[in-house]
């Protein structure tokens, strides 16, 4: 494989092609005046001036500076510019803690059906009971996946399911006169976390991590206490392994009159095989971008819903849909309902991400509770494996398992040993990887590891894809033992080199100047 | 096998052996007793992808769509046409597949749409500083409130007007309980908030004024003036906005406002229930660093060629933590994407032409509307693209009624505005034909008759008879 890889920078020899220069063109830098793509109905009502309409103080006086393109145009760019991007559709990406798994294709058609796509969200609910018993179902079976009862779609994304929680909490305690400042995260946290609890109006107080790479129970026990509202955790959490202190940590976080939030991003581990709810956790969010296959989009969209216990259940966001069972052997009957004065409201607008919740149900049907703990073994079996593959040779030698336990679907290494010893950092071989026709591991994350690269393979990848994955660390390894620079310089083949991020946000340039 | 794996019998006999456990249970050991699932999950059997094909269409015929019905719903999501370029481009793989690009070598294509789609949101607001997308248009107005809060150091209240979306007030009521803030509603006069009763409200504890335009009964608002009673006491202007009325509009940037936000879904989106779709949010200059959300920039590479990266990450969750301007991570760059191919679609022309449009379309249903006995304007203010009229029957029957003829009437405004508890809000787009406005106004007529009345026996419909039936039942 590392023959035929370039070592090297292109050379004058490697001039890119036109199409090559084209493509970094932006799509302003194509117009031409009198161009167009669109054409509208004609107007059919009488055409009257705008300005007998609007006053002319509300009206624009110069129009939007938009692309002037024809359509094959238009296709020619967005089409260039997307060979520009990796994706998983390509190749492997075992990028920690994203769960990169397939996204079937079946979903997207569903997705696509009028009867979903075209539905307006203000259709009165009689009109929209497919909708809402799609959604009733969806709620149903995350209850029974995740072990918790309630079940509110609303949340977008798994930081908004965040905030919801700490929402929730907030009017849980405050329901109880009580006022609690603080909220616990583990130093291992994903950063939405700490960031979640500032915009919740909480402080965030860490809690350490033991030498086995769960919860340090000593540490939790001199932080919980009345003024403590709740602890986030990932539960496999970032490092990949199952904190066997749970039954304990839940316990001194109930005992001090806390909740305890659950965050999704790693449910893909225990699917069919153990539920948050069983182990105590008062308030979970799913990624439905992640476990339940909804396609990352290029950063979203996803969707971020929340299952809750009984005692947080009142205060769920609104509106609510609710199941009337049908009398004489009708069908049963949906409606959202609105009246819950304990909620603590909307958290956006309308119902949620509906086109996310008919391509994680199409998921879930598809593959059944079966097919669910299926595809969370596999991903368990293919990250071990990769796991003892890397163990041996240059990787185990210079990209040691940061906690060596047996980690569920994802773990994390440590590039400490490498930079010391053969001068190339994490970055290096993350970008070196990009050569051999992988996307990069997550790295730098999380912050307890020297020199992390955290690797999430999923139930995606077949056997052989992960011994190649293996066989590439191992090349890239030796290519470094030998001759550093050639990953100090890395990547070669990719469209463009290493970009220089400081002058990014030194002098930011974020819009197209001048077209 | 379950579906979408490929380990066999074979395979995961040799992936155990190289890890050196016997059995797949054995890698779940480390799950304490009594925390294992010792069931099978209650989910209904795994379905062929035929059979799952056929239950999701199922559920699917169970709406009322837009392509079944004429609607004239809005509300803050518009039946506009979605050119087929915008399904071609955003399916491929290279689009839809990937994550956030924290690998820029080998995500331009992204980046690059990123870089796009903030100049034409930039150019839209009349506004400098634009980032890549949020969830949506109501959590995007609470985003402005966390901003502002942070921008006027700790300022805790937050006035909104009445003409604001529900779902967007609601939503800053929600946060701004995070955020230990008081939110105060203006009220409306005419259609339109009051600059003068603004005025009243707006004090050194205020961080930040809300106002919508056109607002959610369709008053397009004077963002100047409010805008300049708002910072006169430091507080910072925050507008939502309609993006297709910015098509004929004069832009937020231009109105003094410091930070627009709003809902994307009209920019080439699905109507999909509601989402996904996308916020967006644009700024002042002076407000860069305090932007949430992800912001492309351009650079070069090691070879002096022009890239695009992540610009001004410090400001995000992944590298400042419990200082970060904002929690989100994950955002709609796929619906973003959407947006900028459509408004590239309609281009710099077709974009004005389709607010002209709207603008005539919405002029003459007003007319057609008013013109039935008994339904009046709800204000005079002007609009852009949807008006408020009240009903002289009861709206939720008069829109059963007008439902059995194929049309979704509009948006009953009584849950939300119990001061008009006969109010319709009705929205056109490029879809709504004359001859759809005309069926519309000739259907309430027949409908408002029927529900007063007033010529002869009432007209019951199905969905009363049913009803009806099973009251007796």
């Amino acid at each position: 494989m590392t023959e035929t890889l370039p070592t090297r920078p292109p050379t004058n020899a490697d001039t890119p092609t036109a199409q090559q220069r084209d493509a970094v063109t932006t799509i302003y830098e194509k117009s031409v005046e009198g161009r167009r793509a669109a054409t509208l109905p004609p107007t059919d009502v009488p055409e009257r001036s705008l300005d007998d309409l609007i006053p002319s103080n509300l009206l624009r006086s110069q129009p939007a500076q938009l692309p002037e393109v024809s359509e094959p145009e238009i296709v020619r760019h967005y089409n260039r510019i997307s060979r520009r991007n990796f994706d998983l559709d390509t190749g492997p990406y075992p990028l920690g803690s994203c769960t990169m798994k397939h996204n079937p294709r079946l979903n997207e058609r569903v997705a696509a059906l009028p009867g979903h796509a075209r539905l307006h969200p203000a259709q009165s609910p009689k009109r929209a009971q497919g909708a809402l018993d799609l959604m009733w179902r969806l709620e149903r079976a995350l209850a029974e996946i995740t072990g918790l009862e309630h079940v509110s779609l609303q949340p977008s994304a798994g930081s908004h399911g965040e905030l919801s929680g700490l929402l929730l909490t907030r009017a849980y305690h405050a329901d109880r006169g009580e006022e609690r400042p603080k909220v616990l995260t583990p130093d291992t946290s994903h950063g939405t976390n700490p960031a979640t609890v500032t915009m919740a109006g909480y402080e965030v107080v860490k809690v350490a991590t033991d030498e086995r790479g769960g919860v340090d129970v000593d540490d939790l026990r001199e932080k919980v206490g009345d003024d403590v509202a709740c602890l986030m955790l990932t539960n496999p959490n970032t490092l990949g392994v199952f904190d066997e202190n749970i039954a304990e940590v839940a316990s001194l976080v109930h005992g001090c009159g806390a909740t305890l939030y659950y965050d999704g991003a790693n449910l893909n581990a225990i699917m069919g095989r153990s539920r948050p709810g069983d182990m105590g956790f008062d308030i979970v969010h799913v990624n439905l971008h992640k476990s339940f296959s909804q396609p990352h989009g290029g950063g979203g969209p996803g969707a971020g819903p929340i299952a809750v216990s009984g005692r947080i259940e009142p205060y769920l966001p609104a509106p609510r849909i609710v199941r009337a069972e049908g009398s004489n052997g009708a069908a049963p009957s949906f409606d959202l309902s609105y009246d819950h004065p304990e909620s603590i409201g909307r958290l956006r607008g309308f119902q949620g991400n509906f086109g996310v919740f008919v391509r994680s149900y199409a998921y879930i049907r598809s593959l059944g509770g079966d097919g669910l703990r299926d595809a969370s073994e596999i991903a368990v079996l293919n990250a071990n494996y990769l796991l003892a593959r890397l163990r041996a040779g240059r990787p185990g030698k210079h990209l040691p398992v940061a906690f060596d336990r047996l980690p569920m679907h994802e773990f994390v290494l440590s590039g400490a040993p490498a930079r010391r010893e053969l001068g190339v950092k994490t970055l290096d071989v993350a970008k070196r990887l990009l050569d051999y026709g992988f996307h990069p591991p997550t790295i730098y994350f999380p912050l307890l590891v020297d020199e992390a690269l955290m690797v999430e393979p999923t139930e995606t990848e077949t056997r052989e894809s992960l011994d190649q994955l293996a066989d590439a660390f191992e090349s890239i390894l030796a290519e470094a033992e030998e001759d550093p620079r050639i990953l100090l310089e890395a990547p070669y083949t990719t469209p463009v080199r290493r970009l220089d991020e400081a002058a990014a946000s030194r002098r930011p340039v974020i819009r197209q100047a001048n077209f | 096998m379950s579906r979408y794996t490929s380990a066999t019998d074979a395979d995961r006999a040799a992936m155990l052996e190289a890890i050196g456990v016997s059995s797949i249970d054995d890698l779940f050991q480390t799950i304490p007793d009594g925390l294992r699932l010792d069931r099978d999950l209650e989910l209904p059997d795994g379905l062929s992808e035929s059979e799952c094909f056929d239950h999701l269409a199922s559920l699917a015929e169970r709406n009322a769509h837009a392509d079944a019905e004429a609607c004239f719903i809005g509300a803050g999501m518009y039946d506009h046409y979605v050119p087929a370029i915008v399904d071609a481009i955003t399916q491929r793989s290279e689009f839809l597949t990937p994550y956030t690009p924290y690998q820029p070598e080998v995500s331009q294509g992204g980046l690059q749409v990123m870089f796009e789609f903030q100049t034409a949101i930039s150019e839209l607001t009349g506004l400098p500083v634009a980032n890549a997308s949020l969830y949506e248009g109501p959590s995007s107005v609470a985003s402005a409130a966390y901003l502002a809060i942070g921008a006027t150091k700790g300022r805790r209240r937050l006035v909104v007007s009445r003409g604001v979306h529900p779902h967007s007030r609601e939503t800053l009521e929600t946060y701004a309980r995070g955020f230990g803030a008081k939110v105060v509603e203006v009220g409306l006069r005419d259609g339109v908030t009051d600059p003068s009763e603004f005025e009243n409200y707006v004090d050194q504890d205020v961080a930040a004024i809300f106002i919508q335009s056109p607002n959610f009964l369709g008053g397009i608002e004077d963002m100047e003036a409010l805008s300049a009673a708002a910072q006169e006491s430091g507080a910072l202007a925050v507008a939502s906005v309609d993006p297709i009325s910015l098509s004929v509009l004069r832009p937020p940037g231009d109105c003094g406002v410091d930070v627009a936000v709003g809902e994307g879904q009209p920019l080439g989106n699905r109507l999909d229930y509601g989402g996904p779709s996308f916020g967006f949010f644009a700024a002042t200059e002076e407000n860069m660093r305090r932007m949430p959300g992800r912001i492309a920039g351009e650079t070069t590479d090691a070879d002096g060629r022009r890239g695009f990266v992540l610009a001004l990450q410090t400001r995000e969750q992944h590298i400042r933590r419990e200082k970060a301007t904002h929690n989100i991570c994950t955002a709609q760059a796929l619906n973003a994407l959407a947006g900028v191919v459509y408004l590239t679609w309609l281009g710099k022309q077709g974009f004005v032409e389709l607010g002209e449009l709207l603008a005539r379309r919405t002029a003459y249903a007003k007319e057609r509307l008013t013109a039935i006995e008994g339904v009046e304007l709800l204000h005079e203010a002007p609009v852009f693209r949807e008006f408020a009229v009240s009903l002289p029957a009861p709206v939720e029957d008069v829109l059963d009624r007008v439902s059995e003829e194929g049309i979704a009437a509009g948006y009953p405004l009584a849950r939300e505005y119990p001061e008009h508890k006969d109010g319709l809000l009705v929205a056109l787009t490029e879809r709504r034909s004359r001859e759809d406005i005309d069926r519309l106004a000739d259907a309430l007529e027949r409908a408002i008759q029927a529900g007063s009345g007033e010529f002869g026996q009432p007209v019951w419909t199905k969905s009363t008879e049913a009803a009806g039936a099973e009251a007796k039942a």
